[in-house]
């Protein structure tokens, strides 16, 4: 009984204790003296590698899941003579839902472990260190860039994915199993809000984005620096960042959507 | 891989961004659809019930989208030491078109199961309702209520009428 009261005690501090030191982390990385045009290049770079390496597979899922949300709408609402109702179903669990969510986790499993592999890698390999010894600071030099980087990139990605996917559920819906494309897009123009649905599934992104980022860079920067802490930081980087991708998101859209006062 | 096209594969994939976004705002929410409504002027009129109405319901004249549902409230007047209760439902009607002051409004429903929307009727009358007019409740007909009509026909088919 008292080991496992000690044991939950431990577990307790150990989080607290990893909480704040992320949010350390992050504070150090990014509050300082900023050089806007030396830093532009090394967010430039990153943007490279964690946007436009991610766009493939950001495109080529957001059209599958668009076509497939098609055909499941259709056959459902096909039932209740409904079927006009296809765009509205589409583009609403896009933009509110399916556009950020998938999105976050395809961003965790593709550029997440991608950053912590890396600065893990550095880790290992002593280039922080050595860098700390040249006088550079790989807080500023290496993190800060990663972090806008992913930050910038992920609403952007958001938001291919939904368009993407709406021109997928089109694609199925009405040149396919043959909805009426007037009432396809009138349905939807009339149900989704630019303000309420469109802005809402932006803030999402940005939140998942910060939220995935921030997890890849700091387990990337605090793993043992051994091949198997390398390995196991990068598997962390998922898991964590899925779960608070999905358990984030359930509490936005009850404060967005769900009429919370 | 070299700086410049580096950056330039960056500055396309940022457009590719933008260009979603319009893609989102103009194709799929219909944002284009607002601008019309820029030059509108505002009207209320007094229901008895209003039914399923909600606000950014359209306003339709015989079938035309001419207007939106701005807000709805709850209208207390005191009436000879009674007081009456009444919807008040401000609706934004656009600039160009002009209504009689007997103009009439009904709530109506979209199909069996739609959305409620306002059907204007314009009456015969030569003067026009002014900018922030008013449509008296007599004027204007209270929602179908499935229930209310369905005990109501059961309380007739009871009593024997």
């Amino acid at each position: 009984m008292s080991t496992l009261i000690h044991y939950l005690g431990r577990v307790g501090l150990n989080g607290l204790q990893n909480t704040g030191a992320s949010a350390l982390f992050l504070m150090r990385s990014l509050v300082g003296k900023p050089k806007f045009f030396k830093n532009a290049r090394l967010l430039c770079q990153q943007m490279y590698y964690v946007g436009i390496f991610s766009l493939l597979i950001i495109v080529i899922s957001g059209l599958f899941i668009g076509m497939v949300l098609g055909l499941q709408g259709y056959t459902i609402l096909v039932q209740f003579g409904a079927s006009q109702a296809l765009g509205q179903l589409v583009a609403l669990s896009l933009v509110r839902e399916l556009g950020p969510v998938v999105t976050g986790l395809l961003f965790a499993g593709r550029a997440g472990s991608a950053l912590t592999a890396e600065i893990g890698l550095m880790k290992a390999t002593e280039q922080l260190a050595s860098m700390e010894m040249l006088g550079v600071d790989p807080l500023r030099r290496i993190i800060a860039p990663r972090f806008w980087a992913g930050q910038i990139s992920m609403p952007i990605l958001a938001l291919i994915f939904s368009a993407v996917a709406i021109y997928g559920g089109y694609m199925v819906g009405v040149q396919w199993l043959g909805v009426d494309s007037g009432a396809f897009w009138g349905n939807m123009q009339n149900a989704v809000s630019f303000k309420e649905d469109v802005v809402n599934g932006i803030i999402k992104s940005m939140v998942f984005g910060t939220l995935v980022t921030w997890i890849a860079i700091y387990q990337g920067y605090c793993c043992a620096p051994t091949s198997e802490g390398i390995a196991r930081a990068t598997t962390r980087t998922v898991v964590y960042g899925s779960l608070a991708i999905l358990s984030i998101d359930f509490f936005l859209t009850a404060v967005m959507f769900g009429g919370v006062q | 891989m070299s700086n410049r096209s580096l950056e330039i594969a960056v500055g396309l994939f940022v457009t590719l961004g933008v260009i979603a976004l319009l893609v989102l705002a103009v194709k799929v929410s219909g944002l284009s659809q607002f601008s019309f409504y820029e030059n509108n002027y505002a009207l209320t009129a007094d229901f008895e019930n209003i039914g399923g109405l909600k606000p950014r319901a359209k306003v339709s004249i015989g079938g035309v989208h001419v207007g939106r549902v701005k807000s709805i409230e709850l209208n207390q007047q005191a009436v000879n030491q009674g007081l009456l209760f009444s919807a008040r439902v401000q609706l934004l009607i656009d600039d160009h078109v002009k209504l009689p002051q007997d103009t009439q409004a009904d709530i109506l429903t979209a199909g069996l199961l739609g959305d409620n929307y306002i059907g204007l009727s314009p009456g015969f009358s030569e003067q026009l309702l002014s900018p922030d007019g008013h449509i008296a409740i007599e004027n204007t007909n209270s929602a179908i209520v499935l229930e209310e009509l369905i005990s109501k026909f059961t309380s007739t088919k009871a009593s024997g009428f």
